[in-house]
């Protein structure tokens, strides 16, 4: 894990010096909830927002963490980062899970901020901060890890980077959906269990981890 | 005898469906320094991409540092200092951070960073971020990168590239320091008149094949 942490800790380190996350992405991010709100037109029913932040919020989500994820790929696609890597002989699955761990980090910052978001612009109020806690973490664990996953594949196929979001979409849509339930109940705004759905985030997070464990290593093989 | 430290047997590699190396026989010794020539597209940098493991043997036998590149290609790559055209740094990263990067990656300790950053005369870089670097500062922070791994097999693709006359007479004096050391080198380079003289034979490369009858000792 020892490789693992020194990946993550260099993406990481890359971050707080170029600040791409703070300085674009989380802008990006309050402006598409600010843009949902006007959409919605809140000022005809005022629940309006509340009753639907948690797929807002996770729609939201979902667009910062494709800029993460891009970010997370072209950093070691630059410059033939990715040829280095290779050349250190270290297990591909470590690879996987230092970059995966860096994007992870970058999720929970970005979600901690957007709950804050639509707390603040859409009036939501949290019912159950852990299970707003664990279901961010979770639902940020899957789809970071399935990120970096199908990152590395779309290098390896020597695709454009527009064509991740269309491989990546429907890897994402049942966490998606998952975190959103989480949330209907965290937030109060349906009739959930949301202990039953955070199971189904794990349960996924623990796949994709999986699987890209043992599929990461070949990917990069092939390049 | 010594076991050689590259040998290839009628080594055939291919980038798609084109055979790069069309059938390659080189054997290379302990402590050798190996100028390959050839013209562009000739297969030298597929060559040392081989030997690095980096790219799958197709057919023949490959074996370089005792490592059988068919069955355990991987296994090789942490003692090879592979020199490319890319230079693999990080652009908002410090000098000094790229190369502790790539030197915690070898279990190397960030005592010799410094060293590493002084062997290439950029120790007075060492904060700058690899961003504001010019072409020839990159490189020399790239290769400092791979000093501070030791390798024993040094594969230089064009070493001197990009480089002024400092940095070139510091590469020289890096390749006979890692020979001094034990390692072995392969330098593919067009620079023939520059080179030749640090090395002990040139190999002819031509059509992804090694020419024998063309190879020069300088022993």
């Amino acid at each position: 894990m020892r490789d693992a942490w020194l990946i993550a800790r260099k993406d990481l380190l890359i971050e707080a010096r170029s600040r791409v996350v703070l300085n674009q992405v989380a802008p990006f991010a309050l402006l598409v909830l600010v843009l949902f709100g006007f959409a919605l037109d809140a000022s005809i029913e005022t629940e309006t927002l509340v009753r639907f932040s948690p797929g807002l919020f996770w729609v939201t989500v979902l667009f910062v963490a494709l800029l993460a994820i891009q970010r997370s790929v072209a950093l070691e696609r630059v410059d033939g980062a990715f040829g280095a890597l290779r050349l250190t002989g270290i297990d591909g699955w470590r690879i996987f899970v230092g970059k995966s761990l860096a994007v992870t980090a970058q999720l929970i910052v970005l979600e901690a901020l957007l709950l804050f978001g639509i707390i603040v612009l859409y009036g939501a109020r949290v019912a159950s901060w852990p299970l707003v806690i664990i279901g961010a973490i979770l639902a940020a664990t899957g789809i970071s890890v399935a990120g970096s996953l199908y990152g590395v594949l779309a290098v390896g196929l020597g695709v454009r980077e527009t064509l991740l979001p269309i491989l990546l979409l429907p890897v994402l849509a049942p966490v998606l959906i998952a975190a959103t339930k989480v949330f209907d109940d965290a937030l109060g705004t349906a009739v959930v269990n949301g202990w039953a759905w955070t199971s189904l985030l794990a349960a996924f997070a623990v796949a994709y981890v999986v699987a890209g464990s043992l599929a990461y290593g070949m990917i990069l093989e092939d390049m | 005898m010594d076991s050689p430290v590259i040998e290839l047997r009628d080594v055939v590699a291919l980038l798609g469906n084109f055979p790069a190396l069309a059938g390659v026989d080189m054997t290379v010794a302990a402590g050798d320094v190996v100028l390959l020539q050839g013209p562009n597209g000739a297969g030298k940098t597929t060559l040392l991409r081989l030997c690095a493991g980096l790219i799958p043997v197709h057919s023949g036998q490959a074996t370089v540092l005792g490592v059988d590149l068919a069955q355990h290609r991987s296994s090789v790559r942490p003692l090879i200092g592979l020199l490319g055209h890319a230079t693999m740094l990080y652009d908002d990263l410090s000098v000094a951070e790229n190369v502790s990067f790539w030197g915690r990656l070898a279990g190397v300790g960030d005592d010799q960073v410094g060293q590493s950053l002084a062997r290439m005369g950029i120790e007075d870089l060492q904060d700058r971020k690899v961003r504001v670097l010019s072409a020839g500062q990159r490189r020399r922070t790239s290769i400092a990168a791979t000093v501070i791994r030791r390798p024993q097999l040094w594969l230089l693709d064009e070493p001197h590239a990009s480089l002024d006359a400092e940095g070139r007479d510091v590469v020289d004096a890096l390749i006979s320091d890692a020979v001094a050391s034990g390692a072995t080198v392969l330098i593919a380079s067009h620079e023939h008149d520059r080179v030749a003289p640090l090395a002990t034979r040139t190999i002819t490369i031509a059509g992804g094949t090694a020419w024998p009858e063309l190879e020069e000792s300088h022993v």
